[in-house]
């Protein structure tokens, strides 16, 4: 693959993870770090770990939001810090 | 304090930094896993097992003993999630029904007698309900029945193509818990129950582990599918491909129900009458 793709997915899923870290609203941090694990996953999928992009796409991206999702729902949207 | 975090953290990444020069390249010839690993799997998979993805006979063969427990860790997660959630929901609490031939809502509260639990005419509704659109409620109808066909063949082709129990059943719970975030909770609920959830997840888990022990029953190792072959009918490479298969169902089975169950105990924090 080409080293300008891997460089363009390799940095946004640097700025991915540190904007979840740094958004206050944790709904918007959640979805963040979706959009980081499917940045991650298309990371897998360049270097040949196909299973590995699956799994990261079911399980990061689609299922671990809705749980997130669902824990901001019953707890605080506002991060303390 | 949160100097000191950020002072600890910005550490802790210099460090990584400087010894990610050590780490062997990717796709490194000379790297420890490609040593002798990486080629013996290539060469041996398929004369030992029969299977052309190397993963799968990776993850459910030659190192089933780590799968075993990771379903077994996945089931684990659910239990606590469902010991520190589950709750009764509060009695005193109202009930909202919708009568669905008028659209009226009625309000049920304390003791008042409520319909039965399989009634055509009254739908149990959120407190936060508002009328269900027609462009999510039709979407959801049609692509859920694709999404699961995809689910078990990615199941079931865990041989062949990338995928496996993990991830078919995760996608599977996806389109139940897509289901209930369309509609409401208990129209989640009345498709796969809490009850059946838990002991499918279960279940799961026995599968797996109870494939294993019956390799020791019929006087192999534990998880040495080879054992199999008198019950499949088979050689015993054959016999390992369909050891596998088993297992993946095993782990299918307790990763889709987990997820359901987690996601029931997480939208309504335990109480099981509202979610998202």
């Amino acid at each position: 693959m080409s080293p300008i793709l891997d460089f363009i997915i390799l940095s946004m899923t640097v700025i991915c993870a540190i904007g979840a870290l740094s958004v206050k609203d944790l709904l918007g941090a959640s979805i963040v770090l979706g959009a980081y694990s499917f940045l991650l996953c298309l990371a897998w999928a360049i270097m040949g770990a196909v299973d590995v992009a699956f799994t990261e796409a079911a399980v990061g991206a689609g299922v671990s939001t809705v749980f997130f999702v669902a824990a901001v729902f019953h707890t605080t949207r506002e991060t303390k810090d | 304090m949160k100097t000191f975090a950020k002072i600890t953290i910005i550490f802790c990444l210099g460090i990584f930094l400087w010894q990610s020069w050590d780490l062997p390249d990717w796709g490194d010839k000379n790297s420890p896993a490609s040593g002798h690993l990486s080629p013996y799997f290539a060469k041996n998979t398929m004369k030992d097992s029969h299977v052309p993805n190397i993963v799968s006979a990776i993850l459910a063969d030659y190192r089933g003993f780590d799968t075993m427990f990771e379903t077994a860790v996945v089931f684990s997660a659910g239990l606590a999630c469902f010991f520190l959630l589950r709750r009764k929901p509060p009695k005193t609490k109202s009930k909202y029904y919708r009568h669905l031939p008028t659209g009226i809502t009625v309000k049920i509260t304390g003791e008042g007698k409520e319909p039965s639990k399989d009634s055509k005419v009254f739908r149990q509704i959120d407190s936060l309900w508002t009328p269900y659109d027609l462009i999510i409620r039709k979407t959801t109808q049609y692509i859920i029945p694709f999404v699961q066909i995809f689910a078990l063949y990615v199941v079931a082709h865990g041989h062949y193509s990338p995928g496996g129990g993990f991830q078919g059943g995760v996608i599977l719970a996806a389109t139940i818990i897509l289901f209930a975030v369309s509609r409401n909770l208990v129209a989640g609920l009345r498709w796969v129950s809490e009850k059946a959830a838990s002991v499918s997840a279960a279940i799961g888990v026995f599968i797996y582990a109870g494939a294993g022990a019956m390799c020791i029953v019929l006087g192999k190792v534990f998880l040495n599918y080879e054992a199999l072959r008198e019950v499949f009918g088979t050689d015993s490479v054959m016999a390992r491909y369909y050891g596998i298969f088993v297992v993946e169902i095993g782990v299918a089975l307790a990763v889709t129900t987990v997820m359901i169950w987690l996601y029931y105990n997480l939208s309504s924090s335990g109480k099981h009458d509202e979610g998202l």
